[in-house]
């Protein structure tokens, strides 16, 4: 990747070049440029993109390096059970999201019964609620001191070792902590893409002679099924990166792996070397969602969106689907918050209330600054591509969104590497020639971490900037040209009024993102300085669990806001209605 | 101010869009690039207003050199001075109606303002200058576009496709209001559309642009009168192909003969006829025999269609009056000399 991104920056832009046409909504013509601009609007992305793939650089260049001491000894013991481990939570978290966020979307989409409408928003606020978050407060609940083995050993008087109880710390344990949610990430692609089935060939399917199980079967899943793989492959990138969940249960994962041998062996080979192979694992999921994502494109031959044919539930059938829905809402979002309400509830330590400030105020500064900085790289970077829409731009633009992939504690080895070199450079030249040890200046700062945040969560910015800017008509562009209005004031007076809606929503998904983030955070902050997150985790670490409620809480009710704004997108569109474009 | 298209080449990759087209509006003319779709013509007034790069050629704009594709001269859109209203008017939908008229004006002078005004009053759009374009219709949106477009008091309009968007029973009147307030300004415009009826409603001066080159130019009259191609002749509705050989300097055809001067003694033509140039013989003995097919009152004309002996297909004949002969009459045929055109080869395949 390092060496294509360098071609690709030393390839002179080439204004002759023949434009080829890469993407719908691309203008067939070429937009004016002064020679000036077109230097500065194709250098920008290119540039972008550099300083965007250099922590992937830096972990794939330690590949080369010999392997020595601890970094071979962990090549030989441990990576086969990283991998078995990361392969079973794979594989178990897979098939539970596909299973669980398909179905539920069906369900809600095609079926009427009592309450679907409350279920098709309630079905998305799992995803309000971090992995280790959910740990936390199922591990309250089902230890042996827990609520329910006390009350299962008061009802039938066993003993301690007289009954057998699933063991929540585990790999099946985590698996199920990942798929309640994670499942979310499934069933709101499905059910768009159910959604945006055209009644046309549900009702063909049915003047054929198919049953309403059937047409499920034979039309409506195959459609969908591009946008599920796609579902399915974000949730198993959000299982790669996972390192709260699975540390808290003592599952030993890559990145759990990773996190000890930088905080506890210092050991930076082994945690590149960790890092490459997890970043292997990660590339095949996202070929994958690139590959479904290509194929969902082109699928839909019939544009009329009309109320879709809905099969009315009675009896035990609609019981059964008021359940299936149910138990993922009670058990991925009620349930958790719940306990930790109790849990939180149980601490009274009103002197703390100042540190729960300075945590919150922590996570803002990293979450605002970032969230600002993010959506400020991703016009920039979209508007390039607008105004020189080459094959350079959209490559540059393509290299740039791929932090989206990379699992936060690579993200804190690939940053964390070159900067303490760069340090260790700036500090050896400062010697050598003043005398004095300018010491780690970057390694341990906020402007690292913000790096890290700002290259794992670009993506999740540009893809809502990139959207937004794509729906806005070429001719608006040239009507404001001809009108006397400059590229910038272009942007300032036409695309920025345009896109401030989802400006907006860019910035609080990174936000809330950061806020939500553990372990590059864990890995890289500068002394003293915790986040809610941290201040969770190491709560839960030394088994404080009521104390982690209150941080988690927190945390959870911030990530509620997009959830709720996302729910309300969906409240508000009803099937059929269709998803006609804004302005 | 006159606006001067000077050799302009274009191509996209490998495909050649304009190939050394010119084209000149003098000041105050309404000119109109008229032809099918694809054939270039979107791109050359994109050329026009700066919007795109041309690979060849000058466009001068009121005496100033605005573009030099051989000295690398390209001047901004914006510093251009044009106005330009898209085919999809591309209003801006954050902006009041005031708000995207008043857009390209720098001066926010109580006089401009009133001015402003009443330009959006005379269109009657005053009502609506604090609404927002959705809520206007599509002849009201189509006004709003061109009062921003000649806000800044352009020294060239350019528009593309104006009225192609209108719903037909509206386009008639929009295009009159518009083609008055043009008028009455004098202002230098350069119009693109493919629908001839529309170009010769509005148009002082025709350019006709097939496959990325001029093929003809000239008064509407000139070119519905001489057209020099058969796909121009054809431009203007379906025409009555019929083939014959040239004998003594004239084209002899089941329907007579028509001059056919510096055609070569023996060459195979073919002759179009407009179907409002089939007349019916009033005198017996006159013209040729023919059968009617069909006959429909489409109002103050009937159509009829003909099968005309040594004719392979049936022909159209545009009559006047409502009295007119039952399918299965015989009737004799005669052709306008004036609205029959001779060209060389198979004018069908054209």
């Amino acid at each position: 990747m390092l060496d294509h991104g360098a071609r690709v920056s030393l390839a002179p832009p080439d204004a002759s070049a023949p434009v080829l046409p890469a993407r719908a909504w691309r203008p067939t013509w070429r937009p004016t440029w002064r020679p000036t601009w077109a230097g500065v609007v194709t250098a920008l992305p290119v540039a972008i993109a550099l300083l965007f793939t250099l922590p992937i650089s830096a972990i794939l260049l330690h590949l080369l390096l010999p392997a020595e001491g601890a970094a071979a000894h962990l090549a030989t013991t441990v990576l086969p059970g990283y991998a078995l481990t990361t392969l079973q939570l794979g594989v178990g978290v897979g098939i539970g999201v596909t299973i669980l966020g398909t179905g539920t979307a069906w369900l809600v989409t095609l079926c009427r019964f009592p309450g679907h409408s409350v279920f098709a928003w309630a079905l998305v606020l799992p995803l309000a609620v971090p992995g280790y978050v959910m740990a936390y407060a199922y591990t309250d609940v089902l230890q042996f001191a827990g609520p329910v083995q006390t009350a299962l050993r008061d009802l039938f008087g066993w003993q301690a070792r007289d009954y057998w109880f699933p063991q929540i710390r585990s790999a099946g344990g985590a698996t199920a902590m990942l798929v309640l949610v994670l499942y979310p990430y499934v069933y709101l692609l499905a059910r768009t893409a159910f959604l945006e089935q055209s009644v046309c060939t549900l009702e063909v399917a049915r003047t054929l002679g198919c049953s309403p199980w059937q047409s499920f079967r034979r039309v409506a899943l195959p459609a969908a099924r591009p946008a599920i793989v796609a579902g399915t492959a974000l949730a198993l990138m959000e299982t790669m990166a996972d390192y709260g969940t699975v540390a808290f249960f003592g599952v030993q994962t890559f990145t759990t792996g990773i996190v000890r041998a930088w905080l506890s062996y210092g050991d930076r080979v082994a945690a590149a070397q960790l890092s490459a192979v997890l970043l292997s694992f990660v590339l095949a999921i996202v070929l994958l969602e690139r590959h479904s994502r290509a194929q969902a494109r082109f699928h839909h031959t019939s544009a009329r969106y009309r109320f879709l044919p809905a099969y009315r539930l009675r009896g035990l059938s609609a019981a059964g689907a008021v359940l299936a829905c149910a138990v993922p809402v009670g058990f991925g979002f009620l349930l958790p918050v719940l306990v930790l309400a109790g849990m939180a509830l149980g601490v009274d330590e009103p002197g703390r209330l100042g540190r729960y400030l300075e945590l919150l105020r922590n996570s803002f500064v990293l979450g605002g600054t970032t969230a600002v900085l993010a959506v400020i790289t991703a016009v920039a970077m979209a508007y390039g591509a607008r105004l020189r829409p080459t094959p350079l731009t959209h490559a540059a633009n393509r290299f740039a969104s791929l932090g989206y992939a990379v699992p936060g504690a690579v993200m804190a080895v690939g940053v964390l590497i070159p900067s303490a070199a760069a340090d260790n450079a700036l500090d050896g030249w400062m010697r050598a020639t003043f005398g004095v040890s300018t010491g780690l200046l970057l390694t341990g700062s906020i402007a690292a971490l913000v790096y890290a945040y700002l290259v794992r969560f670009l993506a999740v910015s540009f893809t809502a900037v990139e959207a937004s800017l794509g729906k806005i008509n070429p001719n608006m562009d040239g009507a404001a040209r001809v009108l006397g209005c400059g590229p910038l004031a272009t942007v300032r007076r036409v695309h920025l009024p345009l896109m401030r809606p989802s400006l907006l929503a860019a910035a609080l998904l990174v936000f809330v993102d950061v806020v939500k983030e553990l372990p590059a955070t864990l890995m890289m902050r500068p002394f003293d300085f915790d986040t809610l997150a941290v201040q969770a985790y190491n709560f839960a670490s030394d088994e404080r669990l009521a104390e982690a409620a209150i941080p988690s809480l927190i945390i959870v009710g911030i990530g509620l806001v997009p959830v709720i704004l996302l729910s309300r997108t969906i409240a508000r569109s009803r099937p059929g209605a269709g998803a006609q474009a804004v302005p | 101010m006159n606006l001067s298209l000077e050799g302009i080449r274009h191509a996209y990759g490998d495909k050649r869009v304009l190939d050394d087209v010119s084209v000149t509006v003098r000041p105050g003319e309404v000119a109109c690039l008229l032809g099918p779709s694809g054939c270039g013509k979107t791109t050359l007034l994109r050329i026009a207003a700066g919007l795109e790069v041309a690979a060849g050629g000058r466009v001068v704009i009121g005496g100033r050199l605005v573009a030099d594709a051989a000295a690398g001269l390209h001047l901004p859109p914006e510093a251009r001075r044009v106005g330009l209203m898209f085919q999809d008017y591309a209003l801006f939908p954050h902006l009041t109606i005031f708000d995207n008229v008043a857009f390209g004006v720098t001066d926010r002078s109580p006089a401009t303002r009133a001015r402003l005004h009443e330009a959006l009053d005379r269109m009657g759009l005053e009502g609506y200058a604090r609404s927002y374009p959705h809520v206007l219709s599509g002849g009201q949106q189509q006004r709003c576009a061109l009062i921003r477009a000649l806000a800044p008091e352009p020294d060239i309009l350019l528009l593309d496709e104006p009225f192609s968007n209108l719903d037909v029973t509206l386009r008639a009147d929009v295009r009159d209001q518009a083609l008055a307030l043009l008028k009455e300004r004098r202002v230098t415009t350069l119009v693109v559309t493919h629908d001839p009826q529309e170009a010769m409603a509005i148009a002082d001066k025709l350019w006709i642009l097939y496959e990325g080159r001029v093929v003809q130019s000239g008064t509407p009259e000139e070119i519905y009168a001489h057209p020099r191609h058969a796909s121009i002749a054809r431009l203007f509705g379906p025409m009555n192909a019929v083939g014959g050989v040239v004998r003594d300097g004239a084209v002899v055809t089941p329907l007579g003969a028509f001059a056919a001067a510096g055609l070569d003694e023996g060459a195979s033509a073919e002759v179009l006829i407009r179907p409002e140039g089939m007349r019916l013989a009033a005198v017996e003995g006159e013209g040729a025999h023919a059968e009617v097919i069909a006959a429909h009152l489409l109002g103050c004309v009937t159509r009829l269609r003909l099968a005309v002996a040594g004719v392979v297909e049936p022909l159209d004949a545009l009559v006047p009056g409502v009295t007119h002969p039952r399918p299965g009459e015989s009737v004799r045929v005669g052709v306008d000399p004036d609205l029959a055109f001779v060209f060389v080869g198979d004018a069908r395949a054209a």
